[in-house]
């Protein structure tokens, strides 16, 4: 499959060489047919785009021929064989010309209100953050070699002891710590379980989700009863940015809260500590093959079990600042699937940083069109909140191609 | 449907725990029970109860003193009361452990049975409320299969992903578990399609009542007090399936085969990809039919409430595991964590000895436990070295030299 072109297929002088000639190495394995198929995807988000503001055209009929041209694109990408990105131009040309029909339909002061597109990527933004903790979580213990379904449970870990720790410190920078710290015991649970204990990872990381919830519920029942964690909780603040007067990018990014620019960042650490350092060549080759990083010096045991430690405060800041961050108060079992999300945002990034975020904006991005689209229907409000669940779910059964784990990811390893 | 191999080296589930499986008979779930129960009990002290007070609490809450012959009198009548609780809970648990169970005998981790779970309760209470003027016996069957169809049509979703594309069946079980609540919570919230029409009902999230052709009868104690309906018999009748099915069947000998080594299931003629979706099918059937249980057998209605508390489908998780995916094994451990549920439940643990609130938590506290302690086989190991597994020669690491 050209498409699913990866940085270890690279050839090495492309790997030392410029960013630039790296991409259009890329580039050029990518054949013709996908390039139609390519195509037919983004004319078919063109013909729903088109109808809505600022562009608001307000007839079917240009959004039914582009539409109809993607499809014959997507008809000569099929032909060619490039079965995914091929199917992936229909299902975005069928999907783009219903989203015009639906957006001709109705109301222009409706669209006017759901579709700000600067809130919408700021809203994006914010419910991307606890998705893209988890996810660079999830990247880094499985880079190393140990799945973790267990993220859900180290989230909600640290969304408790974030609202916990700012409670008792009475400072939000006492939560993070604490709820850091946290998550962090829950990862090092699973790595004795996963790495010393060699336990099936995922059962062992299910049993970690168990207990998060478990845990966490104890603790808030015996801690704030049923009165529900106090209101004068201490609050992770925002970062104003003197960039109001930029069209768009201005209005969107100019009040964030300070982790969702921690999480931008972490994500080029991340990227830049696990593909330009030699600890993160070391991490990445326990994770393909720890024999030999082993027989080369490198304990894939201590490897491990720093990763997934980092792993699991990674996953609770992200719970944190749903926490303290964004909603500013605790219940249980609040992270409600977010880590699953997370993991799905691993494997659709390709266990990269970046696609993990970009990933991390897609689910995030249709968390924020749910909690506006009940403009048009309020009955159905609720039903639009399973839309997240749903994209992701359509996200892994994949329209970008088939992603190749680390080798050894999910085998426990054992010295000889 | 094309078909690719799972790659070189695939090891599942099934096959790494499989020393946990076959090892060990009945030794290795009752300690790791015994131990989750002895941290748990550190947890209700640390929480400042008296553990054996509160377990004691527990276990009468249950009902399964009712078991010994010595309690007499009022404490027996009320005992019956409490195991009829138990075993209606019980019911539906072994069905949803049964769907965890034949998965992972196929290498698949079904965390879904939440959502195959919701889907049968939302299909059994929907056709069990239409319907009206069917006979009795003729609407239980139509509801049940009804029922068992919508799990199986929402696990199959996942079955399909996981052979066409090779999605991950546990990220996607999980996020059909949560499409299922939303759903849920649309359907019988207010003004949702099927909300109840009673206009005593216009303010409150609930769906229509089940007619009472389509209710289950109840055998042992009094139908007003909602006493033990016929669903544990169906249960047990379904687990004898499972084994016949998985055990002295052609299905189920592909299901082993796919379960220990896809690649050569493969090799051999069996198709990995349509037994994933067999399997899934069969999966959400049984959890399923627990949705269809306990509409038809005590609860009569959905309320958007009870979806979001519910934890049938993720206790099916530990119950299988407990059980060691065995028939047996599953009716045993459901028979555990449905005297754990109801002897926590606010009904019955008196809030004087330990909080019922808690309870509850410290139930997923143990499931969290069971579940930590049976994925690690090397703690199995420890524990049966010497009786039960004998000695093989050791054998080459092939799934580590295969890395790259």
């Amino acid at each position: 499959m050209s498409t699913t072109s990866d940085a270890r297929a690279a050839p090495p002088a492309g790997a030392g060489g410029q960013p630039g000639s790296r991409l259009r190495g890329r580039l050029a394995r990518v054949s013709r047919a996908a390039w139609f198929g390519w195509g037919g995807v983004a004319l078919g988000l063109i013909a729903f785009y088109i109808t809505l503001p600022p562009i608001l055209v307000r007839s079917l009929i240009p959004s039914l021929l582009l539409a109809a041209v993607g499809l014959g694109l997507a008809a000569v990408a099929l032909r060619a064989g490039e079965k995914r990105v091929g199917w992936g131009a229909v299902v975005a040309c069928v999907a783009g010309a219903f989203g015009a029909y639906g957006a001709v339909e109705s109301g222009v002061t409706n669209l006017e209100r759901v579709v700000v597109w600067s809130a919408l990527l700021a809203a994006a933004l914010r419910y991307a953050t606890p998705l893209t903790f988890a996810a660079l979580g999830g990247v880094v213990s499985e880079r190393s070699g140990v799945v973790n379904i267990g993220l859900e449970g180290m989230m909600l870990t640290g969304a408790f002891f974030g609202v916990w720790g700012a409670d008792v410190t009475s400072s939000w920078l006492g939560g993070v710590v604490i709820g850091l710290l946290a998550g962090g015991i829950m990862g090092l649970l699973h790595a004795v379980f996963s790495v010393s204990l060699r336990a099936d990872q995922i059962v062992s990381g299910t049993a970690i989700n168990f207990l998060a919830v478990g845990i966490t519920g104890f603790l808030f029942v015996k801690v704030y009863g049923t009165q529900g964690t106090p209101d004068d909780l201490p609050e992770i603040p925002d970062v104003h940015l003197p960039i109001g007067w930029i069209p768009f990018i201005g209005e969107a990014l100019e009040q964030l809260n300070l982790l969702i620019w921690v999480a931008l960042i972490m994500v080029a650490v991340l990227s830049l500590f696990l593909f330009r350092t030699a600890q993160g060549l070391r991490l990445r080759s326990v994770g393909e093959n720890p024999l030999a990083a082993d027989t080369a010096g490198i304990s894939p045991i201590r490897m491990r079990y720093y990763a997934v430690i980092a792993s699991g405060s990674l996953a609770a800041m992200g719970g944190v600042f749903l926490s303290i961050g964004f909603v500013h108060s605790f219940s249980q079992n609040m992270t409600a699937g977010k880590g699953f999300i997370a993991l799905a945002a691993v494997i659709f990034g390709k266990w990269k940083p970046g696609g993990a975020l970009a990933a991390a904006l897609l689910f995030g991005f249709s968390s924020a069109l749910a909690q506006r689209l009940p403009v048009f229907s309020p009955t159905t409000a609720v039903l639009f909140q399973a839309l997240p669940y749903v994209l992701t779910l359509i996200a892994l059964a994949g329209l970008v191609g088939r992603s190749r784990p680390p080798a050894a990811d999910g085998i426990p390893y054992e010295r000889h | 449907v094309s078909i690719e191999p799972t790659g070189a080296g695939t090891i599942t589930v099934a096959s790494r725990l499989s020393g946990y499986l076959r090892g060990g008979g009945v030794v290795v779930p009752i300690v790791t029970a015994l131990f989750a129960f002895l941290v748990g009990g550190l947890v209700v002290a640390a929480a400042g109860a008296n553990p054996i007070d509160t377990y004691r609490a527990i276990f009468e809450g249950s009902g399964l003193n009712w078991l010994f012959p010595w309690v007499t009198g009022d404490d027996r009548t009320l005992a019956a009361l409490n195991l009829q609780q138990t075993l209606i809970l019980t019911a539906p648990l072994i069905l949803t452990g049964l769907a965890v169970a034949f998965a992972f005998r196929a290498g698949l981790f079904n965390i879904g049975g939440q959502g195959q779970y919701l889907v049968g309760t939302f299909a059994g209470v929907y056709v069990g409320s239409s319907l009206d003027g069917t006979p009795a016996l003729l609407h239980v069957v139509i509801t049940i299969l009804a029922a068992c169809a919508a799990g199986a049509a929402w696990a199959g979703i996942a079955g399909v992903l996981k052979a066409t594309t090779g999605a991950n069946e546990v990220v996607s079980t999980i996020m059909l578990n949560w499409t299922a609540v939303y759903v849920g919570l649309y359907f019988f919230g207010l003004g949702g399609p099927l909300h109840s029409d009673d206009p005593a009902a216009q303010s409150i999230p609930v769906s229509e009542d089940v007619l009472e052709s389509a209710r289950l009868p109840v055998f042992w104690g009094d139908p007003e007090l909602q006493g033990l309906h016929i669903g544990i018999f169906v249960a047990l009748a379904v687990t004898a399936l499972f084994w016949v099915l998985l055990n002295r069947s052609v299905t189920g000998y592909e299901v082993r085969a796919v379960g220990f080594n896809p690649d050569a299931a493969e090799y051999g003629g069996i198709s990995a990809g349509r037994n994933y979706i067999k399997v899934m099918l069969i999966c959400g059937l049984f959890a399923g039919m627990a949705g269809a249980l306990d509409v038809l057998g005590w609860q009569f209605r959905i309320a958007t409430n009870d979806i979001q508390v519910s934890q049938v489908g993720y206790l099916g998780i530990a119950v299988a595991l407990l059980g060691r995916n065995t028939a047996f094994g599953t009716v045993i451990a459901a028979l555990l964590f449905g005297a754990l549920l109801n002897g926590t439940s606010v009904r019955n643990l008196d809030p004087t000895v330990f909080d019922p609130q808690l309870a509850t938590n410290l139930t997923w506290i143990i499931q969290g436990l069971i579940v930590l302690f049976v994925s690690a086989p090397v703690l199995v190991t420890l524990l049966t070295r010497r009786r039960f597994i004998p000695r093989r020669k050791p054998m080459p690491k092939p799934e580590v030299m295969s890395g790259g």
